[in-house]
C-alpha cells in the first residue's frame, strides 16, 4: 500500500512540475504545442494519448477470454496507425491549422459543416473521457482506500493543472512522461510472466514457444486446456467473419477519425516530421500491442493452473495452516493472489455444488459440473505481478501506469473539447473579431470546464454500462462521420459542402441510431444488418456515408476555386498558400 | 502560386497517390486477409508454436503496420527530392 503512495504521489508531482514548466503563452503554443514539437516525441505523446484505461487494464484481460476474437482489437487499433499516417496526418498538418472542425469548416467553407463536426468531435470525446476518469475513480478506491468520487477529483485537479495551464505544450510533454511509466508497468510483470509460463524472458517470443519444461507449444496446451474445460479453443472464435472483419474496420477507420489523435499530428513543424511521428506512435504502441496478447494467453493459462480444482479457504480460516494442510492431503489450495483480489470483488467464487473446490467451467462443460469461478476481466493485468511472486513495489507501479494510461488520454480528449469549444464555437462561428488573447483566455475556460464535466460524468456515469459499451460509439461515429468527410477532403478536389453535410449528417444518425437501438433499445442479435454488432456498424455505414457524400457532390455545384487550391496546395508540402476570406488571416505561415 | 510554378505538382501527386495505393494493399493483405478472410487456411501452417493465420491476427500485422509507415517515410522522402519539393 505504501509503494502505491509513492509511486502515484512521485508521477502525480513529476506531471505538475512539467506543467509549471510548459506553460501556454499563446493560441498557437495551447492548441498545438508552437507546431514544434519533436516527431519521435510527437510519436511518444501519441502512444500515451492513445492507449486508455481500457488498453492498459482491460484489453489483455479481454483478449485472455475471447483469445482469437480479441484480434479485432490489436488489428484494429494500430492499423488505424496506417490510414493515419498515408491518408490523412501529413495532409492535414501541411493544412496547418489547429482542430478537426477547422478543416472541415474551411475545406467545406461552410460554418453548418463546422458546427456538425464540432457536436462529433465533442460526442466522441465526452463518451471516451468518462470512462478514463471512472478508470481514475477505481484505481484510488481500489488501492489507496480513497472514496472513488474524490479519486475523480483529485484526477480532475491533476488533469486541470496541466491541461489548463499548459494547454497542448503541458499535454505533449506530461504525455511523454506518462507513456514512460505506463510502458515500464506494462512490461515489467510481462517478462516475468513469460519466464514463468515459458521460460523465454520476451512475450513476444515466449507466446509463440513452447510451454516452459515441455514439447508442447505453449498456445496448442491452452487450447487444450480450455477445451478440457468446456471453453472454445484460444486461437477460434464464435463470431461470424464477416463481423470480425466489420468490427475490425470500425476500430481501424474509427482510430483514424478520432479527433484528439488528429490534433495530435498538428504539433509537429511538416508534413515529414507528421509521417515519421505516426511511424513513432506506431512503434510506441507495438510494444504495448504485441505485449498485450502474450499476457493474454500466459494469465489465462495461469488462471487456470492455480485456480481450476482448487481448495477453497475461506476468510474465517487460517490461510497458512488450511492451506498446509490441503496440501498435505495432495489437494491444491487457492492461491494467495486469488485471496488478495478477491476482495475488491474482482472475483467470485459460487460454491454451486457445495463441495468445496472451485470448479471453473465453459459453456460445454464436459463433466456436466457448472461454472463457479467469474473473474473480472480487469483482474488479470492488475494481479499478474502478485501472481509472477514479483516484490510490493511493481503492483505500486502498475496503479501508477494504469492512472498514468488513464489521465494522458483524458487529457488529450480535454484539449479535443476546449479547442472545439474556444476556437471553433467561439473564434470561427459566434465572435469572429476575438483576438488572440481573449481566445486563450476562453480556451483556459472551457478546458477548465470539461475536465468539470468530465470528472461528473466520471461520477454519475457508474449507472450506465462500462467503457466497453460507449467505446462502441466513438469509434462508430469516428469512422462513418468523421473519416469519410476527412479523406474525401484531401484525396478528391470535387467534393463539397453538400456532399460533406450529408454524408456526416448521415453517418451521425445512423451509427447513433443503430447502436442506441441495439445496446439500450432491446434490440437482439438476429436482427443485426447483415450479421453486424454494434461494435462494427460504424464500418458499414462509414461506406454509405462516403458514397451518400459523393452522390450528393455529383449532382450539386463544385466547390469554389479557392478551396480547390487549398485541396492542391496541402497535397505538396511546402506550398501552402492562404485562400480566400476565411483563410485570410488565419492561414499558417509554410513551414521554413 | 511562384513556388508551384517549378514543381510538378500533378505528378508528384500521382506518385504519392500509386505509393499510397501500393502501401493499402499490403496493408489488407496483412490485417483483413491474413488475419480474417484466408485465416483457416494459414492456421495449416505454423510459426513457431503459433497457427500462422492466428499470429497474423495478433502479432505479425502489427510488425508489418511499423515497417510499411516507415517505408512510406523513406519513399517519401525519395519522390520530394526527386520532385524538388521540401518536406
Amino acid at each position: 500500500m505504501d509503494w502505491t503512495l509513492f509511486f502515484v504521489a512521485t508521477t502525480f508531482a513529476l506531471y505538475i512540475g512539467i506543467a509549471i514548466w510548459a506553460r501556454a503563452g499563446s493560441t498557437d503554443d495551447f492548441y498545438v504545442a508552437g507546431h514544434d514539437v519533436h516527431p519521435t516525441v510527437n510519436g511518444m505523446a501519441t502512444a500515451a494519448d492513445w492507449m486508455s484505461a481500457a488498453s492498459f487494464l482491460s484489453m489483455a484481460g479481454l483478449i485472455a477470454f475471447l483469445g482469437y476474437g480479441g484480434s479485432v482489437y490489436l488489428m484494429g487499433w494500430t492499423g488505424g496507425y496506417v490510414l493515419l499516417a498515408v491518408l490523412l496526418a501529413p495532409f492535414l498538418r501541411e493544412f496547418g491549422k489547429f482542430t478537426v472542425p477547422d478543416f472541415v469548416g474551411d475545406r467545406y467553407y461552410s460554418t453548418f459543416a463546422r458546427v456538425i463536426a464540432v457536436v462529433c468531435a465533442l460526442f466522441v470525446s465526452f463518451t471516451y473521457i468518462a470512462g478514463q476518469m471512472k478508470g481514475v475513480g477505481v484505481a484510488f478506491s481500489g488501492f489507496l482506500g480513497v472514496p472513488f468520487e474524490l479519486g475523480i477529483i483529485i484526477g480532475m485537479v491533476i488533469v486541470f493543472f496541466y491541461a489548463v495551464l499548459g494547454g497542448m505544450k503541458g499535454v505533449t510533454y506530461t504525455q511523454v512522461a506518462q507513456y514512460c511509466v505506463l510502458i515500464f508497468a506494462y512490461t515489467v510483470p510481462a517478462i516475468f510472466m513469460s519466464m514463468i509460463i515459458t521460460g523465454n524472458p520476451i512475450p513476444q517470443l515466449g507466446f509463440i514457444g513452447n510451454a516452459a519444461g515441455e514439447d508442447i507449444s505453449m498456445l496448442q496446451k491452452l487450447n487444450t486446456v480450455v477445451t478440457d474445460l468446456g471453453f472454445q479453443e484460444y486461437t477460434q472464435t464464435n463470431k461470424s467473419m464477416f463481423d470480425v472483419f466489420a468490427i475490425t474496420g470500425a476500430l481501424m477507420f474509427g482510430t483514424a477519425g478520432l479527433p484528439h489523435v488528429i490534433i495530435r499530428f498538428f504539433t509537429v513543424p511538416s508534413a515529414k516530421a507528421a509521417r515519421f511521428s505516426a511511424g513513432w506512435a506506431l512503434v510506441f504502441i507495438a510494444i504495448l500491442y504485441t505485449t498485450a496478447p502474450a499476457v493474454g494467453a500466459f494469465a489465462r493459462m495461469n488462471f487456470i493452473d492455480t485456480v481450476n480444482d482448487a481448495t477453497y479457504i475461506t476468510d474465517e480460516q487460517n490461510y497458512e495452516q488450511t492451506a498446509a494442510a490441503i496440501e498435505a492431503d495432495g489437494g491444491k489450495p487457492v492461491p494467495t493472489w486469488y485471496k488478495t483480489w478477491e476482495r475488491t470483488g474482482l472475483l467470485e467464487f459460487e460454491d454451486k455444488n457445495g463441495d468445496g473446490i472451485m470448479q471453473y467451467r465453459g459453456p460445454n462443460s464436459p463433466d456436466g459440473i457448472e461454472n463457479e469461478v467469474n473473474p473480472n476481466r480487469d483482474i488479470f493485468v492488475l494481479a499478474n505481478p502478485q501472481i509472477a511472486q514479483l516484490p510490493a513495489w511493481v503492483i505500486g507501479l502498475v496503479v501508477a501506469g494504469g492512472l498514468a494510461a488513464a489521465l494522458s488520454t483524458a487529457a488529450g480528449l480535454l484539449m479535443v473539447i476546449s479547442s472545439a469549444v474556444s476556437h471553433d464555437l467561439c473564434r470561427r462561428t459566434l465572435f469572429k473579431d476575438m483576438d488572440d488573447k481573449t481566445e486563450l483566455r476562453v480556451a483556459r475556460g472551457a478546458a477548465a470546464g470539461a475536465v468539470v464535466a468530465a470528472g461528473l460524468l466520471g461520477i454519475y456515469s457508474s449507472q450506465l454500462g462500462f467503457v466497453a459499451q460507449v467505446v462502441a460509439f466513438a469509434f462508430g461515429l469516428a469512422a462513418a462521420s468523421l473519416f469519410p468527410i476527412i479523406f474525401l477532403g484531401i484525396f478528391w478536389k470535387r467534393m463539397n459542402k453538400e456532399g460533406a453535410i450529408v454524408a456526416m449528417l448521415f453517418g451521425l444518425v445512423s451509427t447513433f441510431a443503430y447502436i442506441v437501438y441495439f445496446k439500450f433499445g432491446g434490440g437482439t442479435p438476429d436482427q443485426y444488418l447483415f450479421g453486424v454488432s454494434p461494435e462494427g456498424i460504424g464500418f458499414v455505414f462509414m461506406w454509405v456515408s462516403g458514397a451518400l457524400g459523393i452522390v450528393t457532390a455529383l449532382v450539386t455545384d463544385a466547390p469554389p476555386q479557392d478551396v480547390q487550391d487549398l485541396v492542391e496546395d496541402i497535397r505538396v508540402p511546402g506550398t501552402r498558400q492562404p485562400h480566400g476570406m476565411a483563410d485570410a488571416g488565419m492561414a499558417p505561415a509554410p513551414a521554413e | 502560386m511562384s513556388e508551384k510554378e517549378h514543381i510538378d505538382a500533378k505528378g508528384y501527386w500521382a506518385a504519392t497517390v500509386r505509393l499510397t495505393l501500393s502501401l493499402l494493399a499490403i496493408w489488407f493483405a496483412v490485417s483483413y486477409a491474413a488475419g480474417i478472410l484466408f485465416r483457416d487456411f494459414l492456421d495449416q501452417f505454423a510459426i513457431g508454436g503459433a497457427p500462422l493465420g492466428f499470429w497474423f491476427a495478433q502479432q505479425g500485422s502489427i510488425y508489418v503496420f511499423v515497417a510499411l509507415i516507415f517505408y512510406y517515410c523513406w519513399a517519401m522522402a525519395r519522390l520530394e527530392r526527386k520532385f524538388g519539393v521540401e518536406g
